[in-house]
């Protein structure tokens, strides 16, 4: 029963992408290209990244609604640092990812010590976040650096007139990374056992608490991480950058079939399903016609249908 | 719970509400005399302290229903969705449409009752967790405001939904009647009849209530379509104070107020009891810590941060655990 579970959701959002991208390309002339492949994972490069962290919290049963507003504040962190600091990019990116690791840290130090609700603490780290992004600057601030040229000039070229830049590069090297967590390293299985049930993972002498940490830490270090895609990705910080985003990070993970209910799903399902929610946004793009406003209700829309699917298969697997 | 003995004032909900807006007060007394300033001009109210409360009316209205969904055991994310699209929907049909108030208004209030009923039924029906339920609504729901208006800000004249969000009576604003009203209504519904007990009985144990013959389903179903209603007339208020619909910017984070007025209320988020008084001056602390802040010059994109620090310690002031730590260092401190 186990097995057919964990394959549904995918075998579902496999079937959703194709089918999306089937109509698209039989009805877009040019939609069937690899240019189209290769933008889908430049444009959703740092959503990409966000989600596969927001995976490995899922999977240990938690939720962390702060990514958006972490991610916000690293770009406009970053851009102060480079721009009206003068550090050196590396530095800067440096001081960014450790910035944010700590304070994935420290909201997953206030819900494990004092059994707090996930989503209370990170919510409060949504405000706090955003709030620390406008005392950094209140305007957008532009990046004009020599390192920042370098990697926006690199890129592989995959097909004709399709490239991968660094932002495509380092989601699919994240998506490896953490694939390589979650499948083979003892960390991973930790996650897996803590969201499976706390107390079973507890009473088999597994470090929940330590557990719980290290993935809101690794979550921080990921959106931290999203911040500086987004800032190669915009050539700019904005604390108004990510607002909202913490809504599709989850739907993105969602929609990849990993269970809200933790222990089951894993990289590969969000991969597919960050795919899915850059297909749409590429369709509106190409298409030109849709209102803004099409791309919440249709990301709404595509939640239900995964969140009923999950409800679905996980009482059929009570009842039987 | 039965007479209040002196240790018992710590256990009292209230007292945490209650000391925070006193630290507010008292630091406005030595920072910002302007803080207390009220006059009376054309037979109204003008201040601060009237502007903190007619302010804080929607955050009230909010919290109010809030209280009830967090009271069953459930959240509600969607109420600044819910907002955006009851204000778009009034504007769109008196200013587009040219209906008149008394078809708009009604309207919006049911839209909004339905949406509550359908994050309700999400929870009842399809047992999803109402975190993730009420998510969908907060997503999408900004979205079907933004096609109500077309993606435009509509900008309205009605004369009675500029007397609800900016007349006064008897030189109080009207929105505070109404918030009023409506609390007193609520509390009289919930004192005289088994409501709030069966509320709190579904909170505490919904397995128990049910075998105790509670129609918990039913019970949640109207809960969160009160939260709905309540959010949806929020949403009116707002764009009535503006005269004007926007359907990004209307509602947004209101949703966080919203639960945090209730938790500093001390109404605990596990569900069971609970008290609307205490998610009122929650929501009136939240809006007094917005305008002191602003009064002192923090920018009001700047206020999330001592926003979210003032949440995080009054979680950790309920938090057993922590209450027991401070307990123990005050202890070895007086040599016990």
């Amino acid at each position: 029963m186990k097995f057919s579970l964990q394959r549904n959701p995918l075998a579902a959002t496999i079937g959703v992408l194709l089918l999306l991208y089937g109509f698209a390309s039989s009805y877009y002339d040019g939609f069937f290209s690899l240019r189209i492949i290769a933008n889908l994972f430049t444009d959703s490069s740092f959503l990409g990244v966000s989600a596969l962290g927001m995976t490995v919290v899922i999977l240990s049963r938690g939720i962390d609604l702060s990514v958006g507003s972490v991610m916000g504040f690293t770009t406009v962190f970053v851009a102060h640092l480079v721009m009206v600091e003068g550090l050196p990019t590396p530095v800067a990116w440096g001081l960014a990812l450790i910035v944010g690791t700590l304070f994935g840290a420290f909201m997953g130090w206030l819900i494990v010590a004092y059994d707090l609700p996930a989503f209370l603490v990170t919510l409060a780290g949504l405000f706090f976040a955003k709030g620390m992004g406008y005392v950094v600057s209140d305007v957008s601030i532009g990046i004009r650096d020599s390192f920042y040229d370098a990697i926006l000039d690199f890129s592989i070229q995959i097909g004709p007139g399709a490239y991968l830049g660094a932002g495509a590069l380092s989601f699919i090297v994240f998506f490896f990374v953490v694939l390589y967590l979650l499948k083979w390293s003892r960390f991973g299985r930790y996650v897996y056992a803590v969201g499976g049930g706390e107390d079973s993972a507890r009473l088999m002498g597994l470090p929940v608490n330590g557990v719980k940490i290290g993935v809101y830490a690794f979550n921080g270090f990921c959106s931290a991480f999203a911040g500086i895609l987004m800032t190669l990705y915009m050539s700019s910080g904005n604390p108004l950058f990510g607002v909202g985003l913490e809504l599709e990070v989850i739907a993105a993970v969602v929609v990849g079939g990993t269970l809200l209910s933790g222990g089951v799903g894993g990289a590969t399902g969000t991969l597919l399903g960050v795919l899915t929610l850059a297909l749409i946004q590429g369709i509106m793009n190409y298409d030109g016609r849709f209102l803004p406003a099409v791309r919440p209700i249709s990301v709404g829309a595509l939640l239900l249908v995964f969140i009923l699917i999950q409800r679905f298969l996980v009482r059929g697997k009570e009842e039987s | 719970m039965s007479t209040v003995s002196k240790r018992n004032w710590r256990e009292n909900p209230l007292i945490w509400p209650t000391a925070g807006l006193a630290l507010v007060v008292a630091f406005n007394l030595f920072f910002g005399a302007e803080f207390f300033s009220i006059s009376i001009q054309d037979g109204h109210l003008y201040g601060n302290l009237v502007d903190i409360l007619s302010q804080g009316a929607r955050v009230m209205l909010l919290s109010l229903g809030m209280t009830l969904v967090i009271a069953t055991g459930g959240v509600d994310l969607s109420v600044g969705a819910v907002m955006a699209i009851a204000g778009a929907l009034v504007a769109a049909l008196v200013e587009r449409a040219g209906l008149g108030f008394f078809v708009a208004f009604p309207a919006a209030m049911a839209v909004s009752m339905l949406l509550g009923v359908f994050n309700g039924s999400l929870v009842v029906f399809a047992r999803i967790q109402p975190i993730i339920a009420t998510l969908i609504l907060m997503v999408a729901g900004r979205g079907v405001a933004q096609l109500i208006t077309t993606s435009d800000v509509i900008i309205f004249e009605d004369p009675v939904l500029e007397f609800m969000g900016q007349g006064y009576l008897l030189g109080i604003p009207f929105s505070l009647w109404l918030v009023a009203a409506i609390f007193v209504g609520m509390v009289l519904l919930i004192r005289k009849t088994a409501i709030g007990l069966l509320i709190e009985a579904v909170g505490d144990n919904e397995n128990a209530s049910r075998f105790s013959g509670i129609n918990a389903s039913q019970l949640k179903l109207i809960v969160y379509g009160v939260c709905g209603l309540l959010a949806g007339l929020a949403g009116v208020l707002e764009a009535a104070s503006l005269s004007a619909a926007d359907p990004i910017k209307s509602g947004e984070l209101r949703e966080l107020d919203a639960i945090f007025a209730v938790v500093i209320g001390g109404t605990a988020l596990t569900g069971g009891r609970f008290l609307l008084l205490g998610s009122i001056l929650g929501a009136i602390l939240l809006q007094a810590l917005t305008v002191t802040l602003y009064n002192v010059g923090v920018p009001a994109a700047v206020a999330p941060v001592p926003k979210a620090i003032v949440i995080v310690a009054v979680c950790l002031l309920q938090a057993p655990r922590f209450r027991t730590q401070i307990s123990k260092i005050v202890g070895l401190r007086r040599g016990k």
